[in-house]
């Protein structure tokens, strides 16, 4: 996708591409240039360049034939359902994480609540949201799990059998739950300087000219703000949909998500195709960029308010 | 007004349930392996587990090689991006966000195609090769979190100053760049460092597909296969990061406080 960034920048006349294809050569300007040479072949080799390969793979067969059968090939029922799962998780989870988040953000700056719930809140939060992986899901199966301390504890004292009302923590509902434990604090976290920004002046102009607390909402905060909320969302979709260590560990492959399904793929070849793995790599990139392309441009729109 | 308090509390309420409570159960459980009381057995038989010291030694060792080769990577790019071709920083940004947008999954499938036995640079040939790529995934991990609190900590120094200062005194580039710039960026290099510390000490899918006896991997391991331990393992792991992030909370706070020397 970023593959040809790096060179673009040779219509401009300091770029490398004009430099090095002049015959006059600027010693001072290859020297620049040398300058970010380390940084630019370790992007190249690290990041781009292996992505790119699974890109162009996706559009190949293994005898090296150009072909849209992978894509066609992704179509087909097991890899769309872990497709259409992993969305619903990702989905899910960003959208409580929104919610829940957003309320969180508000009543520490909206709230009136004493100062060191904020700043309490926030550490907190720097730490959750990076609290993920392997020991979330540890975290959640000492908590949710058949023996866990709610599942025990919701039986003991009100003879309410968790798992007989038809909830598993092996499944959407409960990979959707333990994903929401980074995906709140994120929320928080980037949604908080956000309603800082909403100045104290808008909500006195708008009681004075006679709006309720309704009104406001609707009228003038909401539309500020909605550009951050939905950025954010995007950003926490894309955040569930690649992660993967926290699924893995809670679920095994029991839960046929893309990036499981994936992680089997690289490790057995489960969809005998070596090239289809490519191009389910290239699905996640896709819905992954989509997602992160609109957070950016939102992003843009939504900073117009917090000069 | 009162509605308001009334609604913030009860959100405050919510989240504290939410988050408290799988904590909570998480030591709980991990104190329940003697039967009928409460115990650290569990915690005894990790700490003297060998495959736990050797994995969180191995992931100790690699979280400090990829801050030392991703800090020798980006502050000098970043400097050098600001002083003499500040038409890259848009193309800067764009790279180092990359990482937020590829799945860790997608970029080590992508290497472990790209550099394997049979090609032309063999990094998963050999051990050495394999713990070199690996330490470099982690530095594609870490580099939005790397190159932006750097960046942030050399917007707040007058680098051209500095650099022309330093010049007039005779000072070559090794000297402007570890004695001049890297001592201001101190706490931008900190903050990068602690958050790439808790990224990598818990990392699982690189280490996992490039076969490395990390510490991720170990987590994975002991969570299929005994009961007591993992819990453990989680309120270790909740400390790690913790830690981390108090220690970067109490930088940048520390280097707010401190009036800047440009």
């Amino acid at each position: 996708m970023g593959a040809g960034r790096p060179f673009s920048s040779s219509d401009r006349n300091t770029g490398f591409m004009s430099t090095a294809s002049s015959s006059f050569i600027d010693r001072r300007t290859v020297v620049d240039w040398l300058g970010v040479a380390p940084f630019m072949i370790f992007a190249l080799m690290f990041l781009i360049v292996p992505t790119f390969y699974l890109v162009v793979g996706a559009f190949f067969t293994p005898e090296g034939t150009f072909t849209f059968k992978n894509i066609a090939d992704l179509f087909t029922p097991t890899i769309l359902s872990a497709y259409w799962i992993s969305i619903k998780v990702s989905f899910a989870s960003s959208l409580g994480g929104a919610i829940i988040g957003f309320a969180l953000a508000w009543a520490i700056v909206l709230g009136g609540l004493p100062s060191w719930i904020r700043s309490g809140l926030l550490t907190f939060s720097g730490v959750a949201s990076n609290f993920a992986g392997v020991p979330l899901a540890f975290a959640f199966i000492a908590t949710l799990g058949r023996t866990g301390l709610v599942t025990v504890f919701m039986r003991d004292w009100f003879g309410v059998n968790l798992y007989s009302t038809g909830f598993n923590l092996l499944s959407f509902v409960g990979l959707t739950l333990t994903y929401m434990f980074f995906q709140i604090p994120l929320m928080v976290l980037i949604l908080t300087p956000a309603l800082d920004g909403l100045k104290k002046e808008w909500r006195e102009a708008s009681e004075i000219l006679g709006a309720s607390t309704w009104q406001y909402w609707r009228m003038v905060a909401m539309p500020i703000l909605w550009p951050s909320l939905l950025g954010t969302s995007l950003l926490l979709f894309a955040n569930a949909f690649g992660a993967i260590a926290t699924a893995y560990a809670l679920t095994g492959s029991s839960l046929n998500i893309v990036p499981i399904l994936l992680y089997a793929q690289i490790r057995g070849d489960v969809l005998h195709n070596p090239n289809l793995g490519y191009a389910l790599a290239l699905g996640m990139i896709v819905i992954t960029g989509a997602s992160n392309v609109l957070y950016i441009w939102l992003r843009m729109r939504a900073e117009r308010w917090q000069k | 007004m009162k509605m308001t308090k009334f609604f913030a509390w009860l959100a405050i309420a919510i989240g504290v349930i939410y988050f408290f409570v799988p904590l909570i159960g998480t030591f709980e459980f991990s104190l329940r392996m003697r039967r009928g009381e409460y115990s650290f057995d569990a915690y005894d038989s990790v700490f003297s587990d060998a495959a736990f010291r050797a994995t969180f030694g191995f992931s100790m060792l690699m979280a400090l090689l990829t801050i030392i080769f991703g800090m020798l990577l980006i502050v000098p790019t970043a400097y050098w991006v600001r002083l003499r071709v500040p038409q890259m920083r848009p193309v800067m940004e764009f790279i180092t966000l990359m990482p937020l947008v590829i799945p860790a999954i997608v970029i080590v499938f992508g290497y472990l195609r790209l550099y394997n036995s049979s090609s032309y640079i063999p990094f998963t040939g050999s051990t050495f090769g394999t713990n070199v790529l690996l330490v470099m995934s982690y530095i594609t991990l870490s580099l939005p979190y790397m190159y932006r609190s750097v960046d942030t900590a050399m917007r707040t120094i007058d680098v051209r100053t500095l650099t022309e200062a330093a010049e007039i005194l005779g000072a070559k580039w090794p000297t402007i760049l570890f004695r001049c710039i890297f001592p201001n960026v101190m706490s931008g290099v900190l903050s990068g460092a602690f958050i790439t510390f808790a990224i990598v000490m818990g990392e699982f899918t690189m280490a996992a597909l490039l076969n490395r006896p990390a510490f991720g991997p170990y987590l994975q391991l002991v969570g299929a296969n005994k009961a007591y331990e993992p819990s453990a393992l989680a309120v270790i792991a909740f400390a790690i990061t913790w830690l981390s992030m108090g220690l970067l909370q109490l930088v940048s706070r520390f280097s707010k406080m401190a009036p800047s020397r440009a």
